[in-house]
This record gives C-alpha cells, sequence and structure tokens, in this order.
C-alpha cells in the first residue's frame, strides 16, 4: 500500500506585516495579509521529497484547521505539489488554543488515513513549537521531531529516520511508523510552485470538515474551551532614541567609552 | 505552602543557569520541588539544595538516555502524581517544552511557553510573554488543570536561598510510548570555550556585512574581549559562514542579555525577533539607514572592519 502522508499546515498573518491582537484578544487576522506560515513550507517540500525518494508511491494530504482564508495556505501547498486537502473550518473553532487545535488535528489525521504526518518545527504566529509533540502524544505514535534531515525506509510499514541537532547534541533518530515527524528550518529550501503546478492545484480536491463531521464538542474548543486565558496584551514602547555616531577614526573607542559608562567593561 | 515542580536541565550533574532561574520564579509561587533525570541525577542536589530547592526527586534509567522525550514525560508525571504541586515549571529548551507540552496533555492542563516572568496571582500564577517578534507583551494565566510553564533563559536573576534539597528516589514505570522513538547515535556538540547563547549575559553577533567565514574571528575576538557568547545573522548562517546553532532570530535562538552587540546586521524582522527584549543593544554598520539603528542604545556608522577591532583592543586595555 502506498505511503499516506499528511502535512499539517497553518495560515498565518504575514510576520512582516503589522501583526497585532483584536478586542477579545485573539491573533487579529482581519487587518494583516495570511499566508502558509514559512517554517510549514519546509514540512511540505520534505514530504514531497519522501514521495519522489519512493518513485511517488505515497499520497500527500494537506491538512489544516482554520477560517475560510485558510484554503489560500491549503492551495500553496497543493501548487508546491500536495495531492489533495483536508480543510477544517467552524466558527465555534474561532480562539481555539494548542490544546484544542491538536485534538482537531488529531481527529482529522485519524479520519484522512495516515501513515506518515509531518509538521513544520513552530507557527511563526504562535512560536510554540509543541503541536507536533502532543498530536504524537494524542495520536499515540512515536514522536520524530525537529529533523534537519529525514527519510523513510521501507513505505507504509517501514521507519522514519532523521537527524536532530539539540542544543549540546546531534542525535540520529529512528521510529516505525506510523509516526510524527516536525522538521526544522535546516531541512531543505522548500520550492516555489511552477506555473503547472498553481494551475494543477486549482483541480485538487480540497474537502471541509467542521466538528460535528469530526465528533468533537464544540466546548471543548474555542476562546471558551481554551485551557489558557490572556489577561492583557499590551504593545511594547518603541525603544527611545540612543545615541549615533558616525565612524571618523574613532568609533571603536567612543563605543568602548559608552560600554564602559553603562558598566560592562 | 504549595509545592511547585520544577524541571531539571543538568549535563551529567552539572545544572545549567536557566533552572537556576527557574527556582528563583518558582519561589514566588510556592515550594520548589526538583526533578533531575538521567545520569548524573543525584549530584544535581547540592547546587538545587543552594538554590531553594526543598527536595531533589531523582530517577536514573537508560531509557531517558536511550530514547526520545517519552521517559521524562513518563517520570514528570510520576512526580506530578506524587506532588500534587500548584504548578510545573521547565525550562524553555526544544526538548523542555516538548517534555513539558505532552505532561499537559496527560495531566488535562493548560500550557504557557518561553513565558519572560512569573508572579502569583490569585487564579492562579500568571506568566509574562512577549509575542509578534517582541512587539507585544501578553500576560496570561492557565484555566485549567495544574499550570504547566516554560519559561526562557534570563527571565529571573540566580539566587541564594539556602533549603534542604533532601534527595529522594522517583520511582517511574515506563509507558508503552517510552521506547517509541530511538537514539541511534549521539554526537556531542564541540564546545568553543564561550557562554552559551541563550544563557549569556553580553551575546556579539554578526551578520551580512562581516562578508565571509573567516572575518568571524573579528566577532569572536571582540566576543572573547568581553567574555560574551557569539550569534549569527540568518544571512551569515544562510552564507554558510557561522553554524546554524548560533543563529539569533525568529527560526534561531531566542536571546535577552544584558548587552547585545550587532556588527553589520541591518535589523531585519526576522533578526529582530530574536534580540529585541535585550537590555542594551548598540550596533555597528555602514548604512545608516539600516533598521537596526531604530533598536539602538549607542550606535556607529561605520566599517564594522574598522571600528570592531578598534573596539576589541579598547575593551582589552581598559581590563588591563
Amino acid at each position: 500500500m502506498s505511503l499516506r502522508i499528511v502535512v499539517c499546515v497553518k495560515y498565518v498573518p504575514d510576520a512582516t506585516g503589522d501583526r497585532h491582537f483584536a478586542e477579545d484578544l485573539t491573533v487579529d487576522r482581519d487587518d494583516v495579509d495570511g499566508l502558509l506560515s514559512e517554517l510549514d513550507e519546509y514540512a511540505v517540500e520534505q514530504a514531497l521529497q519522501i514521495k519522489e525518494a519512493a518513485d511517488d508511491d505515497a499520497e500527500i494530504t494537506v491538512l489544516t484547521v482554520g477560517p475560510e482564508d485558510a484554503k489560500d495556505a491549503l492551495r500553496k501547498a497543493l501548487s508546491m505539489g500536495a495531492d489533495k486537502a483536508v480543510h477544517v473550518e467552524d466558527d465555534d473553532l474561532h480562539g481555539t488554543d494548542v490544546m484544542g487545535t491538536s485534538l482537531v488535528l488529531a481527529k482529522a489525521v485519524e479520519e484522512t488515513g495516515y501513515d506518515l504526518v509531518i509538521a513544520g518545527m513552530a507557527s511563526t504566529d504562535g512560536t510554540m513549537g509543541v503541536l507536533p509533540a502532543i498530536l504524537a502524544e494524542r495520536l499515540g505514535v512515536p514522536q520524530v521531531t525537529l529533523l534537519s534531515e529525514v527519510s523513510v525506509e521501507g513505505g507504509a510499514g517501514g521507519v522514519v529516520k532523521g537527524r536532530r541537532d539539540g542544543d549540546t547534541a546531534s542525535e540520529q533518530l529512528e521510529a516505525s511508523l506510523p509516526a510524527v515527524v516536525s522538521v526544522t528550518d535546516q531541512s531543505g529550501e522548500a520550492r516555489y510552485p511552477s506555473f503547472k503546478g498553481i494551475m494543477a492545484a486549482k483541480k485538487k480536491p480540497v474537502q471541509s470538515l467542521d466538528l460535528d463531521d469530526l465528533d468533537i464538542d464544540a466546548e471543548t474548543v474555542g476562546l471558551e474551551g481554551a485551557w489558557t486565558k490572556v489577561e492583557s496584551a499590551t504593545e511594547r514602547p518603541a525603544r527611545t532614541a540612543g545615541t549615533i555616531v558616525k565612524d571618523e577614526g574613532e568609533g571603536g573607542k567612543q563605543l568602548a567609552a559608552y560600554l564602559a559608562e553603562q558598566k560592562f567593561i | 505552602m504549595a509545592e511547585v515542580l520544577v524541571y531539571v536541565d543538568h549535563v551529567d550533574g552539572a545544572v545549567r543557569k536557566p533552572t537556576l532561574e527557574l527556582l528563583t520564579l518558582a519561589r514566588r509561587i510556592g515550594e520548589p520541588v526538583a526533578v533531575a533525570l538521567g545520569a548524573g541525577a543525584e549530584a544535581t542536589a547540592a547546587t538545587l539544595a543552594e538554590h531553594g530547592a526543598v527536595k531533589v526527586l531523582t530517577a536514573d534509567a537508560p531509557e531517558f538516555a536511550d530514547y526520545l522525550v517519552v521517559p521524562k514525560v513518563d517520570a514528570l508525571q510520576a512526580a506530578h502524581a506524587a506532588v500534587s504541586p500548584a504548578a510545573v515549571l521547565v525550562p524553555s529548551s526544544a526538548e523542555g517544552k516538548e517534555i513539558a507540552a505532552r505532561l499537559a496533555v496527560r495531566i488535562e492542563s493548560g500550557i504557557i511557553t518561553d513565558a519572560v516572568d512569573l508572579e502569583a496571582g490569585d487564579e492562579g500564577p500568571v506568566a509574562t510573554q512577549s509575542v509578534f517578534a517582541a512587539a507585544y507583551t501578553t500576560k496570561s494565566r492557565i484555566s485549567k488543570g495544574t499550570p504547566v510553564i516554560t519559561v526562557k533563559p534570563n527571565s529571573a536573576p540566580v539566587e541564594a536561598a539556602p533549603a534542604a534539597g533532601a534527595v529522594e528516589a522517583l520511582s517511574v514505570s515506563f509507558s508503552e510510548q517510552a521506547t517509541g522513538t530511538k537514539v541511534t547515535s549521539r554526537t556531542p556538540r564541540e564546545s568553543t570555550g564561550r557562554p552559551e547563547l541563550t544563557e549569556a549575559a553580553i551575546v556579539v553577533s554578526g551578520g551580512r556585512g562581516v562578508n565571509g567565514a573567516e572575518n568571524f574571528a573579528i566577532i569572536e575576538a571582540l566576543a572573547d574581549s568581553l567574555g560574551a557568547a557569539v550569534g549569527a545573522s540568518r544571512a551569515a548562517v544562510d552564507a554558510g559562514w557561522y553554524p546554524h546553532s548560533n543563529q539569533v532570530g525568529q527560526t534561531g535562538k531566542s536571546v535577552s542579555p544584558q548587552l547585545y552587540v550587532a556588527s553589520g546586521i541591518s535589523g531585519a524582522i526576522q533578526h529582530r525577533a530574536g534580540m529585541q527584549t535585550s537590555k542594551t543593544i548598540v550596533a555597528v554598520n555602514k548604512d545608516a539607514e539600516a533598521p537596526i539603528f531604530d533598536l539602538v542604545d549607542y550606535g556607529v556608522v561605520g566599517d564594522l572592519f574598522e571600528v570592531v577591532p578598534q573596539l576589541t583592543e579598547e575593551v582589552k586595555s581598559r581590563k588591563g
């Protein structure tokens, strides 16, 4: 049986835009352009490379949980080469935290059917970096995360191997499928969608699911169902303007004098 | 007084600084009970006691080193069951966050990651986080279960607070998932002799302007004169001039030192996300229009190949 890969992606506000909070202290998604999280492009890329290494004997489903506009993220992944998409969309999901999102993703992954789940190392908005570990916990399968190199051997019943570069050591990991993998921005530059890919993506199937389809109680998700509560969000005051000098041959000494004055030397 | 579990990050018994910072924060909420796992776990007790740990729960088994993350989750869960703490604090390393997150699922609790401060509150601990590339500061708390909070390095001072630090063996039975992901080999990172990037009081970073791997010697020389860690921008790392483990920014390390020295770094959002919360920021850049100058307390517009070596010499002579 061919390898079933599910890539979890997130639609995020553009990190180069002016991101802010809405009145209910959730991320404001209306005033800032959204896009496929840059870090998830690496996950799509590795899925495509694994499929290529398996002589195309694999099917890649790209999965997201998010509002209507999140379809843009799915389209981008489809235009890169993913085969089909699943979009979980429900008004009751507004304000869902990582615990709720992981619950929805776990149900959707199971509903879709999988041998390998691939995610990015973190989202560029929430930046927690814990969703893949939580997903593995919920699915009850091995967690093979933060890989800078990944490969699958033996197809659907095989193993996944990879290299995890930690703070104190670099580790080689191995686990049997099914498993949850996450990949870093060191795993390999993501490809640009080709014109042909963009045209083909328009014809690829996008399945929509809501909470009822996944048999999830609305009370367990959304802002009310969240297990964390943001009490306040304040804009960081702009740093006060500092002293800028032009180097006229004494710039290094001037900087040293400043550091001495600040007691760093 | 309520007990607070503190997960200990250590290397063969040598406790890493962020764990000592966690003890400072834990004492604001209750009595710290440390959990130390793996080889050298018992050797951590003396240091932990000096910094406020009333108890040190230890466990050692080959599983902690041979398999990824899950054995440690099993142990922390056992400690949670034994202690029934008011909160669980874990250092915000990549592994620490994963351990904390899986624990939170198991004990049906909310999780907050990357806190930069923590205080006691009427409805449980309140965590401060720096979000959207440090453009916003949020205060949050956990509304369900035992608060599980991961805390970034340099978020609190290390304080001496002698306590009993009684060592107790923690009994751990490993779950079926514990042996799911095997660590087939491990290559320790070579030590540079410099402070760890995220823990350092001073960080000296180089960017695109450094213009070549060999030129990073200039950055390293300045770092060594100041006893600092070396960082690099994404541009410098992508160009292959410096290792990814030293990358400061959104997809690298996020640092919050007392002093950040940026050399030849323009200050794109990607970089600012990782250093904007530094206490004092200084920069050297030949482009007067570089966005980094919007952040600095002191900036020199000039050629880093002139300014940085002069600064290094001056630091050395002032230090005698």
